[in-house]
């Protein structure tokens, strides 16, 4: 087993920091840019996107849920009063799964560091299959229960 | 064919004033909104601060991880063999497990798969890694409470299952622009490895 000496450690600690201190300016910008879009997304949804039948309403939740940023218990929340509200039970899941696997907003730090083809890659493919989780979701527990 | 070494053919984290002129950018907007609806941009700048003070713990976390992983040569040699081109199930495995077990905003995490990436974790891997973060196993009560236990379980099953095929796809479809050159993905594996 190797030895860590202080030497080893205070370069790797500031190793670690200029990594972190480089990505700081964007984990700012993301975080402004969170603070102004995300109270917009309950807005959006009462504007009356939602509503127009389970295919583009699946299509339009996971945009919203793909503008969306935040803890996914925040997601719960808005598509659990979704669903009482009315709406349909594979657009509310689309929600929840283009909310919790999408990220437009954290985008530009991802695409920062890990480059900007896999983060649209990632990120489209995402969307795609966060409207077949809906619909195989529910199909599947509608044969199941 | 596939170049002298694929470990150190992607620079991950470019160092470009990119970073600066968005956070310029967000600046304006803000100054912008506070001009047009000043109690709108107070609004945000409290949410703001909130979401900073809860990145900060997970970013602490992360800054233990990052400090780990460079300190010994023989770490970064394990975990990049773990998440590396030839690192098979193993390496699916530690990218879902790792994903549903992470904490925290995912910027936390991203200068920590910036150098994994570095060391040659492959796309796939980062991808199932990202997607998997999104089950997250305190918050399923929550979910039970409002769409009951049946959906909570097809869902977080169908979830898992997609992270693996988030992966895949995000890496073939990768390889599918760069099939010329080998962009230190799966398509280097596949030329050199068996």
């Amino acid at each position: 087993m190797a030895m860590f000496t202080a030497a080893a450690l205070k370069r790797s600690t500031r190793k670690s920091f200029t990594s972190l201190w480089q990505l700081l300016p964007v984990l700012l910008a993301v975080l402004l840019l969170a603070s102004l879009i995300v109270p917009l997304i309950p807005v959006l949804i009462h504007k009356g996107i939602l509503g127009q039948g389970n295919l583009l309403d699946s299509i339009s939740a996971a945009v919203v849920g793909s503008l969306a940023t935040g803890q996914p218990i925040v997601s719960y929340l808005l598509a659990g009063e979704l669903q009482k509200a009315g709406i349909g039970l594979i657009a509310v899941t689309a929600f929840i799964g283009a909310w919790v696997t999408v990220g437009v907003i954290p985008m530009p730090a991802e695409a920062m560091v890990l480059g900007w083809r896999f983060a649209a890659i990632r990120n489209a493919v995402s969307f795609i299959l966060s409207i077949a989780l809906a619909w195989l979701t529910v199909v599947t527990l509608h044969a199941w229960t | 064919m596939p170049g002298p070494d694929a470990r150190a053919a992607p620079p991950a984290v470019k160092r470009s004033h990119g970073g600066l002129w968005f956070l310029f950018a967000m600046i304006l907007l803000y100054v912008l909104v506070a001009l047009l609806d000043p109690a709108f941009a107070r609004k945000g700048l409290a949410s703001f601060f909130n979401m900073g003070v809860s990145l900060l713990p997970a970013l602490l976390l992360v800054m233990l991880f990052l400090v780990l992983l460079n300190l010994s040569d023989g770490m970064q040699k394990r975990m990049a063999a773990a998440t590396g081109k030839d690192s098979g199930a193993k390496g699916w495995w530690l990218a879902v497990v790792g994903g549903i077990l992470s904490h925290g905003p995912v910027y936390a995490w991203y200068p920590l798969l910036g150098e994994l990436k570095t060391r040659g974790m492959r796309p796939a891997l980062l991808a199932t890694f990202l997607y998997a973060r999104s089950i997250k196993l305190p918050w399923l009560p929550v979910m039970v409470y409002y769409f009951g236990l049946h959906y909570t379980v097809v869902f977080t099953l169908y979830m898992l299952a997609f992270s693996l095929l988030n992966g895949w796809l995000t890496e073939r479809l990768m390889l599918l622009g760069s099939s010329g050159n080998s962009n230190g993905g799966e398509g280097s594996a596949r030329e050199s490895g068996r």
